[in-house]
């Protein structure tokens, strides 16, 4: 039977924490890209804190999103227009409870196609408070070439603390 | 590594196309999932699911929505098929992209149901669940605009997915 859900790499963070996860020299040879995120920064700002996908390096204004969440108490809307990344794998922030990190699931069809770049993710930040943030959201990043580079940055000049953890998967349709 | 993964067929559109239909689909797996892709230049209408050619009123949704500004629900009830995208729906200037998870296809005691992710970052994001009303195990699948085409690049490709 054909293996067709395979980890391409995995970073977990190291004690000192790190700047950025990155994932480099993508292979074209899979249809769609999974990457799936366990996070927690050094913001203590909030419930959770907020972080920066860019793909291929690209910092243009070239990132665009609808976001539909709920916090606990309240649903809510959002959108991300001619951003410089895309918003996206929030990491629970150093201010939730010990021990806890965010975890999302970001997946990426035709990663390799002539077309703008589409993206489906859910993640949710719980613990232990009054709030937390669960997020679905669909990205568009307008880059027609194949992405061969994914770069997770937390917000603000956060750091990702230790035991957080980012995998890169590929699937193949055939 | 055992494959629990695995790819059963994929299309892609050659042309504008009213619809795809995967059929025989073999029993032997635990769930299906769908993942779709919809270029712009399609259908400006809702993206819908029927299973084994059953037209009749045996399909209902809830969908959870957000389109930038607003987060609502809504519900379709005795519809005539499993609809995956409201706000995120195609358009002739937007693409659509949707992952479609279907549990327990292949039983043959329960209604069958499926929860889908649809996107598209210019018009909304949607999450829904779908019901249809019957027993009998799923072997085909038909992807549909309520009206109009799917353009020419539309992509379709349905994993299998084994327990053990």
């Amino acid at each position: 039977m054909a293996n067709t859900y395979v980890a391409i790499a995995t970073v977990t963070v190291g004690s000192g924490g790190a700047s950025s996860i990155s994932f480099t020299s993508i292979p074209g040879t899979y249809t769609d890209l999974v990457l799936l995120t366990s996070l927690r920064s050094t913001d203590t700002s909030s419930n959770w804190g907020a972080a920066t996908l860019r793909f291929n390096g690209d910092s243009g204004s070239n990132y665009y999103h609808k976001e539909l969440y709920g916090t606990g108490s309240a649903a809510g809307s959002g959108e991300g227009v001619a951003a410089t990344s895309m918003g996206a794998v929030r990491p629970n922030s150093n201010g939730t409870t010990a021990n806890t990190f965010s975890n999302a699931s970001l997946y990426i069809p035709n990663y390799t196609s002539s077309n703008q770049k589409s993206t489906s993710e859910d993640s949710v930040t719980e613990n232990n408070a009054t709030a937390a943030l669960s997020p679905l959201v669909a990205g568009r990043w307008t880059g027609t070439s194949a992405i061969t580079s994914i770069v997770l940055t937390p917000s603000g000049g956060f750091t990702w603390m230790q035991y957080s953890t980012a995998t890169l998967y590929g699937i193949k349709n055939s | 590594m055992p494959a629990t993964y695995e790819p059963i067929a994929t299309t892609t559109l050659g042309s504008a196309q009213s619809s795809v239909t995967f059929s025989s689909i073999s029993g032997s797996y635990t769930d299906l999932v769908l993942i779709v892709y919809i270029p712009s230049n399609s259908t400006n209408d809702d993206m819908y699911l029927q299973y084994n050619s059953d037209t009749g009123s045996n399909y209902s949704n809830t969908t959870l929505r957000g389109n930038g500004t607003t987060a609502s629900s809504t519900r379709g009830s005795n519809t005539t098929g499993a609809r995956f995208s409201d706000s995120s729906s195609p358009t002739t200037t937007t693409s659509c992209t949707a992952i479609i998870n279907i549990m327990n296809y292949a039983n043959t005691t329960t209604y069958k149901t499926n929860i889908s992710r649809s996107n598209n970052a210019s018009t909304g994001v949607d999450s829904m669940v779908t019901l249809w009303r019957s027993t009998a195990a799923i072997t085909s699948v038909k992807v549909y605009p309520a009206s109009g085409n799917m353009a020419s690049g539309s992509t379709f490709t349905l994993y299998g997915i084994q327990a053990a």
